[in-house]
């Protein structure tokens, strides 16, 4: 939590807008997340939280403000004063650093869960096929997921398809990861198992952007929390006192709506 | 009230009930059967069908050389065909508005005209274009524009290229956004996504229509005596029909051969649908199931063991 202050931040968003035709979404999110910290993002659905997490990896082009990552400017490189776009392969080398963790899952169906998981590291990164299928097995393994290699996205349940999701994206050695609601589209006996995976990772040093409903999680492993409602950040810290003792209206009235 | 006494219920016991009678099956069933065995019966005894004439030609080596001809305008128009229809396709879907109206005014056109019609067209083409002027250099066009094999193959591939094209857009689209999305996040390329994550997705949706349309073309490669180009098994059976004065027999000829080549055609669509149709089955294989035994020490009650081809 508290970093040195020369530390370069892992997310430094600054005055962010997203518009969606008309629609303002996002209106001046400012956002630092630190390298090995967890940052939860709550609110109501519709507050902007999971187009803010897609604008991080550029999967959301924002409108205005910026979105530093480890110090790199996402999206855009600028120059003289100047912002260019940067091209698709730049975009795609960017977003390769960063891991993302879906609320469907999105596992690639005709493939199996090593499949998955070794996709891209070959694919993109140039690894052998032998080594990043050592990994993938060890991955696998630590999500508790051993002996089940072979078996292709439908023939896993909910929470199994989503720790090898997890496991897909670490696959990739990312310095920071984002989860898009996780746990939402599981059932609840599910969830456990993917959110203990999630703390681990954190243990282990992750620097992680979660949007999430689920509060213990937050409670427990986040090092900021940050309420956003209407496209604004109402109130941020740390959880102790966001989530235990919010000093915002608009805070307790989803705390308690949630409770 | 029943007078009858009540069944005997022995708890756990399966039901034995008495199934319910569809004697309204039973009728219509021989009445269909006693019709199609009165028709076999009366083409067979009807000398009119020529059924000897019909025996000397089926393995005739005119006709068998006639099938490949048949097969090979197939093959070459339905490959130039799926690969003009997939850029056509990607044209459809290209952000670049020229590109995407060309391709509509393509499919527009090819799609609005009968097929027949288009054939014609293409074999006045030498009427048309004698030389194709580059500027430096004139290209003689005669010997190109007069080769009729060549003239059915651009005919027939053209006008499937517009119905692969949408074949091809529908497959692509049915793909769910979350997937191109995942493939993002991974740092795959536009190309990369295409090739590893969207098409092989898309065949399931591509590839039944497209038996169809082969199917399909090897039957409208019948019509390219419109060209006219008639060495393929339709125009060359009803050449030789035309020496014997003798239609029918030539024609069922060469109605036995699209039907053995289409039934041949069907079994491989069936074996490809199967391919692109894995990971879309719950039931595990017995490789998968001695994995998950290795690892956890037995097989849960829930599964069912099948082999490689999906047999229990």
């Amino acid at each position: 939590m508290s970093q040195p202050a020369t530390t370069v931040p892992m997310i430094d968003a600054q005055q962010v807008h997203k518009s969606f035709g008309q629609v303002e979404v996002l209106k001046g999110i400012d956002l630092t997340v630190h390298p090995g910290e967890v940052a939860c993002l709550i609110g109501p659905s519709g507050s902007g939280k999971s187009t803010m997490l897609r604008c991080v990896n550029h999967l959301e082009k924002i409108t205005a403000g910026r979105i530093y990552v480890d110090g790199e400017l996402i999206g855009y490189r600028e120059k003289n004063g100047e912002l260019y776009e940067i091209s698709a392969k730049e975009a795609a080398r960017q977003r390769a650093e960063i891991g993302m963790v879906f609320q469907q899952f999105n596992l690639f169906p005709h493939r199996t869960a090593l499949e998955n998981i070794i996709e891209a590291p070959v694919q993109v990164n140039g690894e052998s096929v032998a080594s990043a299928t050592q990994r993938a097995r060890e991955l696998l393994a630590s999500v508790g997921l051993a002996g089940k290699e072979q078996n292709y996205p439908s023939q896993l349940s909910g929470g199994q398809q989503q720790r090898v999701a997890i496991a897909r994206a670490v696959a990739m050695r990312p310095k920071l990861m984002l989860f898009d609601e996780p746990t939402s589209a599981l059932d609840p006996e599910l969830v456990g198992d993917v959110l203990r995976v999630m703390k681990q990772l954190a243990d282990d040093g992750m620097t992680m952007l979660v949007v999430t409903h689920e509060m213990g999680f937050a409670r427990e492993v986040a090092d900021t929390v940050a309420f956003m409602d209407g496209g604004v950040v109402v109130e941020a810290g740390p959880p102790s006192q966001v989530l235990d003792n919010p000093q915002q209206e608009r805070t307790q009235s989803f705390l308690s709506s949630i409770l | 009230m029943s007078q009858n006494p009540p069944s005997v219920h022995e708890p756990g016991q399966p039901i034995k009930a008495h199934p319910v009678r569809h004697p309204g099956r039973w009728i219509a069933a021989a009445v269909v059967v006693a019709l199609a065995t009165l028709f076999v019966l009366s083409a067979v005894s009807n000398e009119n069908y020529g059924w000897d004439v019909y025996r000397q030609y089926l393995f005739d080596t005119r006709i068998a050389t006639a099938a490949l001809h048949t097969l090979a305008l197939t093959v070459l128009s339905m490959l130039i065909g799926v690969i003009l229809g997939a850029v056509l396709a990607i044209m459809r879907m290209s952000p670049n508005p020229v590109l995407r109206a060309v391709a509509w005014v393509y499919l527009w056109i090819f799609r609005g005209t009968p097929v027949y019609v288009q054939l014609v067209f293409w074999g006045l083409m030498g009427s048309l274009y004698q030389t194709l002027d580059l500027g430096f250099t004139e290209v003689d066009l005669q010997g190109l524009l007069s080769n009729m094999f060549l003239l059915a193959v651009i005919g027939l591939a053209l006008n499937e290229a517009a119905y692969m094209a949408e074949i091809v857009r529908t497959g692509i689209q049915a793909v769910p956004v979350g997937q191109l999305e995942a493939s993002q996040a991974l740092g795959m390329s536009w190309w990369l996504t295409m090739r590893r994550t969207v098409l092989p997705q898309a065949m399931k949706i591509i590839i039944p229509p497209t038996g169809n349309e082969v199917i399909s073309m090897l039957k409208t490669t019948s019509l390219v005596v419109a060209v006219p180009y008639s060495l393929e098994l339709y125009g060359r059976s009803m050449d030789i029909a035309n020496a014997l004065f003798d239609p029918v027999p030539m024609l069922l000829v060469a109605a036995t051969w699209y039907l053995a080549v289409t039934s041949v055609l069907m079994v491989g669509q069936h074996y490809l649908e199967k391919y692109y149709d894995r990971g879309v089955t719950r039931e595990l294989t017995p490789k998968q199931l001695a994995a998950l035994t290795d690892a956890e020490g037995s097989a849960g009650g829930n599964v069912t063991v099948v082999d490689e081809k999906g047999n229990r």
